[in-house]
């Protein structure tokens, strides 16, 4: 089962896949995994602009970035667990929220 | 309050919650512990939670319903595995009936609460879940969150309203 996208995920999504350059990142790695500058040598731009690609890549769940000694490894994230990292995100902000009412809770109590 | 950390691994379905309080343990552990607070900070807003019991000894039993404006209701059930005043609480948390009874959907999923005292006189509490599949997790998700619920509740209104 697929989990539910909130309208901000699939904005991101969108937004990721909406330029040639991240498609073809995404098209690479599912491929197999590769270097930030491997990537960098591919495209006619710098490492800085490859590697804001690829951040806009990652803040969509598409793939995942892991630092093995000096280099940056790119590798597309396996859906199982892209969904289990948003429901994971998803579950904190759930309880952020308690303790943000447990919170006011205590406060209401130290006025008393 | 300062927010910590929220340590989560998507391979184990695991999250761990670390949060701290400027109150001592004996305060912070009255919220798990008396049900009227319980209900004020579990549910999301806009969903009324009610203790229908709160057995808070092991073994024990609480249930709990949360109400939705349109009269639908969300029930659940905790088992108390552990109750260690005022430093750990271990819970089985599942899905409910009306009735309270578990209906066995989804299994259950355990969470461990750790209170220990800070320097400054306060609280560390973390609260550490571990879930047995991602469908779980999701309904767990819906359930808490006040954008769940309305999403799955207010689906099956939706089809409900059609007939």
């Amino acid at each position: 089962m697929g989990a539910q996208l909130s309208d901000a995920e699939i904005d991101a999504i969108f937004h990721a896949l909406a330029d040639a350059t991240r498609r073809d990142i995404v098209t690479r790695v599912i491929e197999r995994e590769r270097s930030v500058s491997a990537l960098a040598e591919l495209y006619d731009m710098s490492f800085a602009a490859v590697q804001k690609h690829v951040a806009v890549l990652e803040r969509a769940s598409l793939v995942t970035k892991q630092r093995r000694g000096r280099e940056q490894i790119v590798h597309a994230e396996p859906s199982a667990i892209r969904d289990a990292r948003r429901l994971l995100d998803r579950f904190e902000d759930l309880w952020r929220q308690r303790i943000d009412r447990m919170q006011s809770i205590l406060e209401e109590g130290e006025e008393r | 309050m300062t927010f910590i950390e929220a340590v989560k691994d998507p391979d184990a379905l695991t999250m761990t919650m670390v949060a701290e309080f400027d109150r001592p343990a004996e305060r912070v552990w009255k919220l798990w512990e008396d049900p009227r607070q319980l209900e004020r900070w579990w549910g999301p807003p806009g969903w009324p939670t009610t203790f229908t019991r709160h057995d808070f000894a092991v073994p024990g039993r609480s249930t709990y319903y949360m109400s939705g404006t349109e009269g639908e209701k969300a029930h659940g059930w905790w088992s108390w595995l552990e109750i260690a005043e005022p430093t750990t609480l271990r819970v089985e948390d599942g899905f409910a009936d009306e009735n309270g009874d578990p209906t066995g959907d989804l299994g259950s999923t355990v969470f461990t609460v750790t209170l220990e005292p800070t320097d400054g006189g306060g609280t560390r509490m973390s609260i550490a879940s571990q879930f047995e599949s991602a469908e779980q997790l999701q309904a767990m998700v819906d359930m808490g969150m006040e954008e769940g619920m309305k999403g799955s509740l207010g689906q099956i209104d939706a089809i409900l309203a059609e007939d």
